[in-house]
């Protein structure tokens, strides 16, 4: 099993893929666990979201999940 | 509650109509709709046309979302919300909120919220494309604008 790590709009473009699969670990926890072993530290207005639901940089993740890594929303 | 994504122009006062239909009208004594158009210009410059970007699921789980919990604090109200995806010319409707409610107050109350909400909340992301060619990012929504 994996997690899935998604992508969108103008941090898909800066980070150059629309995802990432990443094997499960003791150490990757969180969803800020998960950015910061990918990327680093986290930008400010970073928004996550964890199957598809809002989500907190220390929200927990587990195996199987789906996270998604976005900027802050423009529609309506 | 309906919730809808067109990737292509919709009518919102169609859509209006269309669910007044299905209505008990009589018990129905107010409507508030807010109907959102793209603009051709953004920050003093010419705006060409526009992509909306979204996240298929979790959009429509939000949208859905934001609905059921206004409809949970103004238990009377009737929702109908629609929201365009995909490539948008100046002129079209982006977004409706059209809210019923048996009185004024809460169809005009929730209508606010669920279209603050939506434009903090769901996923969506504008990008917009100028008039000399250029593209951009839309960095984010305005508060109260």
């Amino acid at each position: 099993m994996t997690i899935t790590i998604q992508y969108f709009a103008r941090l898909r473009e800066d980070i150059g893929r629309d995802r990432d699969e990443i094997a499960p670990t003791e150490e990757l926890r969180t969803v800020g666990d998960l950015w910061q072993h990918l990327h680093g530290d986290p930008p400010t207005r970073l928004m996550a979201a964890v199957n598809q639901a809002h989500a907190r940089l220390d929200t927990p993740v587990r195996d199987g999940d789906e996270v998604a890594f976005f900027p802050p929303v423009t529609g309506g | 509650m309906a919730v809808r994504l067109f990737d292509h122009p919709f009518d919102p006062w169609a859509l209006v109509r269309e669910r007044e239909r299905q209505l008990p009208l009589e018990r129905l004594g107010a409507c508030s709709v807010f109907a959102g158009r793209m603009r051709d210009f953004n920050e003093a410059e010419d705006i060409r046309a526009m992509f909306l970007e979204h996240y298929p699921g979790m959009t429509e789980r939000e949208l859905e979302r934001i609905v059921a919990e206004a409809e949970a604090r103004w238990p009377s109200i009737t929702c109908e919300v629609a929201h365009r995806v995909g490539a948008v010319e100046p002129s079209e409707t982006l977004v409706l909120v059209a809210v019923w409610s048996a009185h004024r107050v809460a169809a005009r109350d929730a209508c606010a919220e669920i279209l603050e909400r939506l434009k903090h909340e769901a996923p969506f992301w504008k990008r917009e494309r100028l008039t000399d060619g250029t593209e951009r990012w839309v960095e984010q929504n305005t508060p109260g604008h």
